[in-house]
Formats: C-alpha cells, sequence, structure tokens
C-alpha cells in the first residue's frame, strides 16, 4: 500500500529491480540453507535405524537396530555421560562467562578481556584439546614444570586425569572453547540492554559490583543469551573431535560410539549407528529440555533474591574468584599452545625434563612438504563458503532493514538450528543423500556443506552491529543526493567494516575447523589442515601433531589478526571507526 | 623370461582356486597393454590409513613414480580408519550408485575384506591379471592367498607383512616377559606399566588373539569360524587372564590408548615400559625421530607372535580400477617392495618371494639395514596365523561386555 | 510559479489519528519554526518532506518546491537537505570527503571549491581533519556547509542546536541562518528550544500534544 503523498519509502524502490529481487529472496534461501540439509540427513539416519538399508539387504522394517542399541554394554554409561556433559559444560561455561562479565565489565581489564575472545575463539577445538591434554597429563607440560624438584615424580605417575571416567577432562576442555563463545555473544547484547546505566543505577544505589550485575543485568541479558546457551548444551553434548581427543574410552561419549558402530567393519552395525545418531538427537534435546526446566526452576527461586534488596551476595568472595579464574584460563590457553610449539620443535623431550633435550626442524619440514595442498583447499572453501555466506547474510539483514520488518522470529530461531542439531546425526544421512543425488564428492560438496554451519555464525556475529546502525546515516547520504544503493555502497558498508570483518573472520575460522563434514561429503579427497592434523593424530606422534595443530590453529588467528589489524590500518586517521557502531 | 615363469605359475593357482580361467601367456600380455592404455591419463583415489607421515611419504613417492611411468596420477585419501572407505562405498552401493564410485583402492585386511567380500562390495578377480604377481610366489607361500583365514579369491593384491613384535628400553628392562604368564606376573609386579590398545582398535584387539592363541588347549577351533566352536568355553582361559591383569595395567584399565601411536605416545613419555606394534620398524622409525631412547629393542614371544599379511583391494564401482590395477602391480614391483622394506623410507616387510626375483634385487632387499631395534629374521621366532575373522568380531563384542561398561 | 516550499493540505495521521495539518507556502530565505512536544509529529513532518515517511504514519497533501510537485519523488531527487541533532559527519570520510560527498558530481574543481567554502567557513586547512577530531561547534559548521555545498532547493532543520554547549549554540544559531537564507533557502526547524523560534525570526506553528 502507499498511501497518497507518501513517495518513496526508505529504499525499496531504487534498488534495482534484480538486486531487489535478491533481497526479498534471501530469507527464504538462508531458511532452506539451514533446515534442508538437517531434516534431510535426519530422514536419511532415521530410515536405517529401522532396518531399512536396502544395499545390504535390509529392506523390511524392524526395530532390531533399537534392541541392539538399547542392550549394548554401556550404552546407558555413554547416554549419561553425553548428557552430563551437555548440561554440566553450559552451566560452567556460562556461570563464568558471566562472572567474568561481572568482574570486568567497565573496568580497565574489560578492553583485555574483549581482544582476548577473538584467539581463543580462533583456536579451532582439535588443537585446543590437544593443547590442553598435554598440558594436564601425569606426563605432561605442568608436570614437567614441576617435576622433580616440587613433586619428586622421575617417572609420571599412574593418575587417571585425561579422558578420566567423569568426562572431567572433556568437560574442561569444552568449557574452556565455550567461555568465549557466551562472552561473545553477551557483549553483543550489552548495549542492547543498556548494560552500563542499569549497572551504574545498581551501584549508585549501593549494590556491591557482582551483586548489581546478578540483579540488574542478568536478567535482561539472560533471554538474549538462551539460544547460544542451548547451541553449548548441544554442542557439547554431541560433539566429536573434543570427545575423541579429551573424552572417556570406554564407555565413550554417546557421538563417538556412534562414530565407531559407523566405522565397524561389520557394516549391520550402520544400522546401530543410525539408531545411536536417533539416540543422540534425544539426549540432546532432552539435555535442553532439561537447562529449560532449570531455568523455570532459578527463575522461580530467585525472585525474592532479586528483590530482597541485599546489596551484596558473597560479592567480595565472587569477585576473587573470577579475577583468580579468568586469568588462569588465559593462561592456561598461553601455557598449553606454548607447549604444542615446544612439541613441535622438539627432537627429543623425556620426561620430567621441563623442555626438550634437542631440537629439530624436522616436524615443520614434514609439515611444509605435505600443507601446500591442504591450505590452498582450506583457505579457498573457507573464503568462498564465508563469502557467499556474508552476502547471504546482509542481503537478509538488508531486506529486514528495507522492509522495516525482524525477519521474524522465525528465522532467528531457523539460525540455530545447525548448532542445535547434533551434527553426527545427520551428517551421514546427508552423504547418502548426496550419492542419491549423484553430486560428485569434493570441494564443492564439502563448501555446500560448510556454509551450513558458517552461516549462523556470520549471522549471529554481524546482526546486531547491523541493526544498531542509525538509520539517519543513510537519510543524510540520500539528502545529499544518493541514491538507495548509492547509500548503502557509499556508506552504510563502509561504516560497517570492522564489523564486517569481524563476522569474515568468524566464518572463516568455523569453516577451517571443520572435520566431519569435510571428511564426509568429501569423500577424503578433499584435504583440509584440520583433516591432515586429525588424520595425522591417529598416529600419535605429538610433536608432529603439535606442528599440524599450530598449522590448523594460525589460519584462523591470522584471520582474526587481519580482521582487527584492517581496520586500524584504513582507519587510523578516522578515529570515529574504531570506537564501535555508529 | 620372468613374466613367463610367473604367468606359469600364476594360470597354475588360478586352477587352483578355480578364480579364472587359464590363459595363454601371450594374450595376458595383450591383455596387461590393455589396461595400461586405459589406465594412462586416469587419477586413482587410494584410500589407506595417513597416520603415519612416513607412509604417507612413501605413497607420495609411489605417485610420482605411476605418474612418471604410467601417465597416472595418484590422489591418497588419508583415512584415520580403513572403515571409512568401506562406509562410503556402502553409501555409495546405496544409492545405487554402481559406476563411478570415488574410491579405487582400499589398503584393507582382515575384517573389512572379510566383511566387503561377504557384501558384494569388491571388484575382480584381478590379481591373476598382475604380471607382478607372480613373484610373491603364490604357489609355495598359500599364507598370501588367505586373509584372516577367508579365502582371498583374487580379489585383493597382497602388499605386505606384519608381524606383531614387542619393544621395551633395555636400560630399563633388559630381561622382558616373553610369555603371557610372565607378562602377567611382571604387570603385577610393576604396577601401571603396561597396558594395551582399547579393542575393537586393530592392535587392541590383535593383543587379545595373541593372549587367547597361547593360553587356549585346542587352537584348532580359533581357525574355523566361531559358530562352530563353543565360543564361551574356548575364550574363558583370556577373560581369566584379563581379569587378573586389568587391575595392574596403566590408570588400572580405566583407561586406554587409542592405537600403535597412542601406546608409543606413552612409552615415549615413559608412562610404560613395555609396548607392541605391528612392525618391526616402529621402534626404529621412533629411535631415528627421537621419540624413543635409543636402547629400545624389539623382542619377541617365545611361542611366537600373530602375524599377517595386508592387502589392496579395488571396490566393485571404483570409477578407475585400470589405474588402480596398475598402480597395484607397481606396488608389487622389486623396487616398490624394496623401498617399502627399507626403514629409511618405512620398513614394511615384502611380500615377494625372494626366489623369484633377480639375484641383485634379491641381494638388495636381503642386505637392507633394519634398524636400531630391529631383530635379525632368524631371531623372531615362530609366526602364528590370525584366527578366522569371525573370532575378531565375537571377541571384540565379548570384551566390551565384559570391560566396556562400569 | 511559486517560489518557495509550498505545503498543501497536508495532513498526517497515525493510526487514522490526526497528528499534524499544515497549509503555508515558506518563501526563499526564511525559516518556519514548528515546536511542539515530542509525539506531536513534528519530526514526522520532515520525514515527509524529505520523504522517508514510513509505516505506521501515514500523509496527505501536496510538497511543492519552487512550483515543482515533489510528493512522489525519491529522497534524492527532491534537493532537500537534511540536519539532524548530531552533524552526523561520516567518521570514514575526512571533512573534504565529507563535503565532496555531497558536491553534485561533474562540477569544474570541486577540490578548489570545497576548500574555498572551508576558508569562508573559517575553517581553513581542515579538509584532510578526520571529523572525529573536531569540536562540538566545528563538526556544526561543517554539517550545515555540507548541506549548502550539495545545493539544495530548501533544507529542513531537526533539532540541530539542542546538543550544543549553552554558550556555543547562540552563536552557531544565528551563523546558521545567516547562512541559509544568503543561500535563498525556504527552511522548516523542528524544535522545542523557543529561544531557537524567536532566532529564526519567521513564522511559528505551535503543535498540540498527542492527547
Amino acid at each position: 500500500m502507499r498511501p497518497n503523498g507518501c513517495g518513496g519509502t526508505e529504499y525499496g524502490d531504487t534498488f534495482t529491480a534484480g538486486a531487489d529481487c535478491m533481497l526479498r529472496v534471501a530469507p527464504y534461501l538462508v531458511a532452506a540453507i539451514l533446515t534442508g540439509p538437517v531434516l534431510a540427513g535426519s530422514l536419511g539416519a532415521l530410515i536405517p535405524s529401522f532396518g531399512f538399508l536396502p544395499s545390504l539387504g535390509h529392506d523390511e522394517f524392524g526395530l532390531d537396530a533399537w534392541r541392539a542399541l538399547l542392550d549394548w554394554p554401556g550404552i546407558g554409561g555413554s547416554v549419561l555421560l553425553s548428557f552430563a556433559s551437555g548440561i554440566l559444560t553450559a552451566g560452567v561455561s556460562l556461570l563464568l562467562a558471566l562472572l567474568f562479565l561481572a568482574v570486568f565489565f567497565e573496568t580497565r581489564a574489560f578492553v583485555w578481556l574483549r581482544q582476548a575472545i577473538a584467539p581463543m575463539l580462533a583456536v579451532p577445538h582439535a588443537a585446543a584439546a590437544f593443547a590442553l591434554a598435554f598440558l594436564i597429563a601425569p606426563s605432561g607440560f605442568l608436570a614437567r614444570l614441576l617435576s622433580p624438584w616440587a613433586t619428586g615424580w622421575q617417572r609420571p605417575p599412574d593418575l587417571l586425569i585425561v579422558q578420566d571416567e567423569w568426562g572431567l577432562s572433556l568437560m574442561a576442555g569444552l568449557v574452556m572453547k565455550e567461555v568465549p563463545f557466551l562472552l561473545l555473544m553477551a557483549l553483543a547484547s550489552l548495549a542492547q540492554i543498556h548494560a552500563g546505566e542499569r549497572m551504574r543505577l545498581a551501584r549508585s544505589i549501593g549494590y556491591g559490583r557482582i551483586s548489581a550485575w546478578f540483579k540488574s543485568v542478568v536478567p535482561a541479558l539472560y533471554p538474549l543469551l538462551r539460544l547460544p546457551v542451548y547451541a553449548v548444551i548441544a554442542y557439547s553434548s554431541a560433539n566429536i573431535d573434543v570427545a575423541l581427543i579429551l573424552g572417556p574410552v570406554s564407555p565413550p561419549p554417546l557421538a563417538v560410539q556412534v562414530l565407531r558402530w559407523s566405522n565397524d567393519p561389520d557394516l549391520d552395525f550402520r544400522m546401530i549407528a543410525s539408531a545411536g545418531a536417533i539416540l543422540q538427537f534425544a539426549v540432546t534435546a532432552g539435555a535442553i529440555a532439561l537447562w529449560i526446566l532449570a531455568e523455570r526452576c532459578v527463575g522461580l527461586l530467585t525472585r525474592g533474591w532479586l528483590v530482597s534488596g541485599r546489596r551484596r551476595t558473597g560479592d567480595t568472595g565472587l569477585a576473587a574468584l573470577g579475577q583468580g579464574l579468568f586469568p588462569t584460563l588465559i593462561l592456561a590457553s598461553i601455557l598449553g599452545i606454548a607447549a604444542l610449539g615446544l612439541n613441535a620443535f622438539a627432537r627429543v623431550w623425556r620426561f620430567p625434563d621441563a623442555l626438550p633435550g634437542r631440537w629439530t626442524l624436522a616436524h615443520w619440514q614434514s609439515v611444509a612438504e605435505t600443507a601446500g595442498g591442504p591450505v590452498v583447499a582450506t583457505l579457498w572453501i573457507a573464503l568462498l563458503t564465508t563469502l557467499l555466506s556474508l552476502v547471504l547474510v546482509v542481503c537478509v539483514l538488508e531486506n529486514e532493514r528495507q522492509r522495516d520488518v525482524r525477519s521474524g522470529r522465525i528465522l532467528e530461531f531457523l539460525i540455530y538450528v545447525p548448532l542445535l542439531v547434533p551434527q553426527i546425526g545427520f551428517i551421514f544421512g546427508l552423504v547418502l543423500l548426496a550419492e542419491l543425488a549423484e553430486t560428485p564428492p569434493g570441494g564443492g560438496l564439502v563448501a555446500a556443506g560448510h556454509i551450513i554451519f558458517v552461516l549462523p555464525y556470520v549471522y549471529l556475529s554481524l546482526s546486531e552491529a547491523y541493526r544498531r546502525q542509525d538509520p539517519a546515516w543513510t537519510k543524510i547520504a540520500r539528502t545529499l543526493g544518493q541514491s538507495a544503493a548509492g547509500a548503502f555502497w557509499k556508506v552504510r558498508l563502509p561504516m560497517l567494516l570492522t564489523p564486517l570483518l569481524t563476522a569474515f573472520a568468524v566464518g572463516a575460522a568455523i569453516s577451517i575447523g571443520q572435520y566431519l563434514v569435510t571428511r564426509l561429503l568429501g569423500a577424503g579427497r578433499v584435504e583440509t589442515v584440520t583433516t591432515e592434523a586429525i588424520a595425522l593424530a591417529a598416529g600419535g606422534d605429538r610433536r608432529l601433531i603439535g606442528a599440524w595443530a599450530l598449522t590448523q590453529a594460525i589460519l584462523p588467528v591470522a584471520g582474526f589478526a587481519l580482521a582487527l589489524a584492517a581496520p586500524r590500518l584504513i582507519w587510523r586517521n578516522r578515529r570515529g571507526m574504531l570506537g564501535g557502531v555508529r | 623370461m620372468l613374466y613367463r615363469r610367473g604367468f606359469a605359475a600364476l594360470t597354475l593357482v588360478f586352477g587352483l582356486l578355480g578364480g579364472l580361467s587359464p590363459v595363454g601367456a601371450a594374450d595376458a600380455v595383450k591383455e596387461w597393454k590393455q589396461v595400461l592404455d586405459t589406465a594412462r591419463g586416469q587419477t586413482v583415489y587410494w584410500n589407506a590409513w595417513g597416520g603415519d607421515s612416513r607412509i604417507n611419504a612413501y605413497i607420495d613417492w609411489a605417485g610420482e613414480q605411476v605418474e612418471e611411468r604410467f601417465g597416472i596420477s595418484l590422489v591418497h585419501v588419508k583415512l584415520t580408519d580403513t572403515a571409512e572407505a568401506v562406509a562410503r562405498v556402502l553409501a555409495e552401493k546405496s544409492a545405487g550408485r554402481t559406476e563411478g564410485g570415488a574410491v579405487d583402492l582400499i589398503w584393507i585386511n582382515g575384517e573389512n575384506f572379510a566383511a566387503m567380500k561377504r557384501n558384494g562390495l569388491l571388484f575382480g578377480p584381478w590379481l591373476g591379471r598382475l604380471p607382478n604377481h607372480a613373484l610373491t610366489d603364490p604357489v609355495n607361500n598359500p599364507d598370501l592367498g588367505l586373509d584372516f583365514g577367508v579365502p582371498v579369491d583374487g580379489l585383493e593384491m597382497p602388499w605386505a607383512r606384519a608381524r606383531l613384535v614387542f619393544y621395551r628400553d633395555t636400560a630399563i628392562l633388559p630381561e622382558p616377559p616373553a610369555t603371557s604368564d610372565a607378562l602377567l606376573a611382571w604387570a603385577q609386579e610393576n604396577r601401571g606399566r603396561f597396558t594395551y590398545p582399547l579393542p575393537p582398535s586393530f592392535l587392541g584387539t590383535t593383543f587379545l588373539k595373541q593372549i587367547l592363541i597361547e593360553r587356549v588347549a585346542d587352537k584348532s577351533s580359533l581357525y574355523k569360524p566361531v559358530s562352530e566352536s563353543d565360543f564361551a568355553a574356548v575364550s574363558q582361559p583370556l577373560w581369566d587372564y584379563l581379569d587378573l591383569l586389568h587391575p595392574a595395567l596403566w590408570r588400572q584399565a580405566r583407561s586406554f590408548p587409542k592405537n600403535a601411536g597412542g601406546m608409543r605416545r606413552l612409552m615415549s613419555d615413559g608412562e610404560i615400559d613395555i609396548a607392541f606394534a605391528f612392525s618391526q620398524s616402529e621402534a626404529s622409525a621412533g629411535i631415528d625421530s627421537g621419540e624413543l631412547p635409543e636402547t629400545v629393542r624389539n623382542y619377541v614371544f617365545d611361542e611366537g607372535t600373530i602375524g599377517n599379511v595386508s592387502f589392496v583391494a579395488i571396490p566393485f564401482n571404483a570409477a578407475h580400477s585400470d589405474a588402480a590395477m596398475v598402480l597395484a602391480n607397481f606396488l608389487l614391483s622389486p623396487e616398490a617392495q624394496m623401498r617399502k622394506q627399507d626403514p629409511a623410507h618405512w620398513g614394511s616387510a615384502t611380500v615377494l618371494s625372494l626366489g623369484q626375483l633377480k639375484k641383485e634385487e634379491a641381494d638388495a632387499i636381503r642386505g637392507l639395514d633394519l634398524g636400531p631395534a630391529a631383530l635379525p629374521a632368524d631371531k623372531l621366532g615362530a609366526m602364528l596365523a590370525e584366527p578366522h575373522p569371525s573370532w575378531t568380531e565375537a571377541l571384540e563384542a565379548e570384551w566390551v561386555r565384559r570391560y566396556g561398561v562400569r | 510559479m511559486t517560489l518557495g516550499l509550498g505545503l498543501k493540505d497536508v495532513r498526517i495521521t497515525l493510526g487514522g489519528r490526526d497528528l499534524l495539518s499544515l497549509d503555508c507556502v515558506i518563501e526563499p530565505g526564511t525559516v518556519l519554526t514548528v515546536m511542539g512536544p515530542s509525539g506531536s509529529g513534528k519530526s514526522t513532518l520532515l520525514s515527509f518532506v524529505a520523504g522517508f515517511l514510513t509505516a505506521p504514519f501515514t500523509a496527505e497533501g501536496r510538497i511543492l518546491l519552487n512550483g515543482a510537485d515533489i510528493t512522489d519523488a525519491l529522497p534524492e531527487a527532491r534537493h532537500v537537505g537534511l540536519l539532524f541533532q548530531d552533524p552526523m559527519l561520516f567518521p570514514h570520510l575526512s571533512v573534504g570527503g565529507n563535503l565532496l560527498f555531497g558536491m553534485p558530481p561533474g562540477s569544474p574543481d570541486r577540490l578548489a571549491s570545497a576548500g574555498e567554502a572551508l576558508d569562508r567557513f573559517g575553517l581553513e586547512g581542515f579538509a584532510d581533519r578526520d571529523p572525529a577530531t573536531l569540536s562540538g561547534g566545528q563538526a556544526s559548521r561543517v554539517a550545515l556547509l555540507r548541506l549548502l555545498l550539495s545545493e539544495p532547493k530548501a533544507a529542513l532543520l531537526d533539532e540541530p542546536f539542542s546538543k550544543l554547549d549553552r554558550h556555543l549554540r547562540g552563536d552557531i544559531r544565528r551563523f546558521s541562518f545567516e547562512r541559509l537564507r544568503d543561500a535563498g533557502l525556504p527552511t522548516v526547524l523542528v524544535t522545542h528550544d523557543p529561544e531557537d523560534a524567536e532566532a529564526a525570526g519567521g513564522p511559528v506553528v505551535e503543535l498540540a500534544g498527542t492527547g
């Protein structure tokens, strides 16, 4: 409807018809990318779980696979482990992230915290897990630093620390990666809820820093963190990379057990694997459901506390805890990466020497000889998928702005679908579908698979900044004679350069870290630094693993460094461009 | 001359196995020529375990050679587990793709071969078409015709021989326990200093079989399908043994290394004192790279250790089966086999019969330095054959039932 | 042809409720001041004139600029300049870049005329400056200059002085109205500061609050 006299809505009619059409289609395209493969892949797991796998001569539906699954020794342990690591990792990560924000919000260290997040996020899960494993093992870096002078150990003690049966080392590894993720998500929301004003108000009427945070900011912040937290639960309850390195071996977390079944030489195990994948859906969904229940309970239980008027609730202790834990987390990350680096240059490194006894470049030579192809493949897939994702996300956000509608709660939720549905469940089904469609395995298919996971992260890291940009900038540009397109290209996008680059770095890091998708959709033909690193991890030579894990980590970290450095260089004479979104 | 002798033997073998109708030598040469022609310009996707950088380098070398000589490019698809390739072929079959498959050649043996054969996922028989096949002297080496007791039937090509060998640091443990009883006694005295890889990893299951073979009274039942014997009764000595051993293992058997590499790493970190591998060269390579102390040496059990042969197979729907055959034939050449056995490159024992080679080739292979940790051939002891593959599955399942739950 | 900005039977409604009705002509070089509490629709009037009116507001009536009906024209084709509370200098461009951004393309020696204009405004040598380094008063002047150099035929001011320091406000206000008058622009000023209206010296329309 265009009421008389209301000439020219904000933009629509001056983008070319083609561009306008693209904007209109984008939300639907994004929704399709986010849900189509997940749904289809899940179906591909569901059908064999009921005994239907004609290629193996099983063409009658039945419950045998489910019976075998439920009879499997240790299945209860696997389920419990996955369930618990989902809930506990999310709980601990959320509490730590909120505590760190409470302690450091708008202090001088806050800038530091902001900057520490990017590199911590950029290090791929597998590399981080290797680093942690070597750091805390009885023969690991910490033990070597402390032995024998402090511990008296000449030989490593026989202690089960890494891959412990309670999954504690697994959860510790996950928490190290999920805290930065939640911090990033929280930081993006702080401005929206006017966290600064809330804090200042609460502090001014006598609330302690921690109490002020948890009573005045968290109740508004948590609703915005809800979906990210569910994503953490989903990832922690169903991941493969970290679980393979830090998870208990017997019984293993459910996702690892599913992978073992699907790799069993007895092909009939494929159907049990399918049933296991469906069970994994249920476990993840159950963990999220329990969390939602817990949300309600916490809400009820804290209702009185929120308005009790108590100005301090353990503020001193909690502040000390946060001030102690955050540097510990950073230090552990740095030590872990340093230990990987030492391994990568070590020729001989015996326990309990604190440093390698002899050094070598041989591992790097080996990397240099073989890394060329994988690095190129990694880069083109990451750049292509991230660029496509970025274009799609910008289209969605621009469409939202032009039509002056939030693209809808539905899309906001759909963004989380690939993050909430366990990968192991639908990727196998996806491979089957790709085969049915006669799509040859290779780079194209892998890139298509990566977009499913890159898109949500690009959206999550860009949307806030994009929506916050003041519409008045466009109005000014239009009254100065620019068309809608001109205002978009000359004002909107350049002003969003920093968030665009950050979103790009986030997307590229996600693509670089993908293992299962690359592996399965590429039929192993597409070698990236991640598949290469994990293939060699099977060989167990930690020095070579160190060199590869660093190679794997360098690419995304370099991406983040570029994303941080480029605006500083480009805008070195534009102070207004370095202070966040206008 | 070499070829002619080879083909005579070959026709004999296939006469025996009934795999192929005998063909004349001239036909064979012509037919091979045709394979070479078709193969030129093709790309072989070879799915092989990628966990060892030296093996990867060897495969790269083979790729350069076949590129140069036969115009074939080789892509090494690096697996973490052979079953991944089997899964891929299976997915293709599920989708009805009977040609143009993504996998051209798989490094395989035992269980995976048995599974693929049972499900009709293999191409062939093709072994008899390879000129170099004769060099393995199949008539006098019947073990090459069986893969874990399952007849090969020309569906895969023997590539490497493997032997289970133990190793330890002689500076710490000069006289290692060389029977299962001695190992148990030693482990109980030295708690936490021994472990084995988690079954069903290849090496972990092999350890179970090694102990089983040594402790079972009637070994013959192990070489027949498990369904033909009373599994519980036959395997009981193994479980009795493990029940005693486990409390004395590294981490009280609450955790296990994942595979040979994981176990070598524990050895390197000084966490355990005895490890084992499926190759004489593993310890030597570890010494060369500085991962293991220089005083590490291999040893075997008094009553012998398990040995087997690993193979390469072509899936039924391979897109480039001709190039795969040419590559396989090259892998079986004296030159490639010698480089493979050389510990400087890999150190995996040849499947060729030295008597079938030219004298200088045979001498060169005999003269290879096997590395610092290796035992000379005459000290390697008896080779115990792999039990029937059905035992593997049964042992793994029972192990999980007993020890996979807490 | 009537020179100036004509608002003919303009009526702005929100959900069927009348916000404001206007019927007047603003002569070149004069300022129409629209006053009223927030929510009275005064900023919406500017949006309508500039071409940015969006739902849920609706508007009737015609906008005539120097005799031409621009009611249905695109914002960039209206030649109507806009000033906000904030100077809104593009932070990614230099001061000179901000000026050039608004100047019509193709005019000869744009760079030189931008420099001369800066000199006239007491901002010599500011062309390469980063807008973020300007004082509030300087930024306001650059914003006004940017508007003038874009050669508009009318100007719309949305409380442009309300964020300035008290001691600056009078100077800038006087300076701005003088320049707008010199340029002969019909101007609509939206404000709730009576001093603004007084300084503007033109007709004043008082809007009622939302009932």
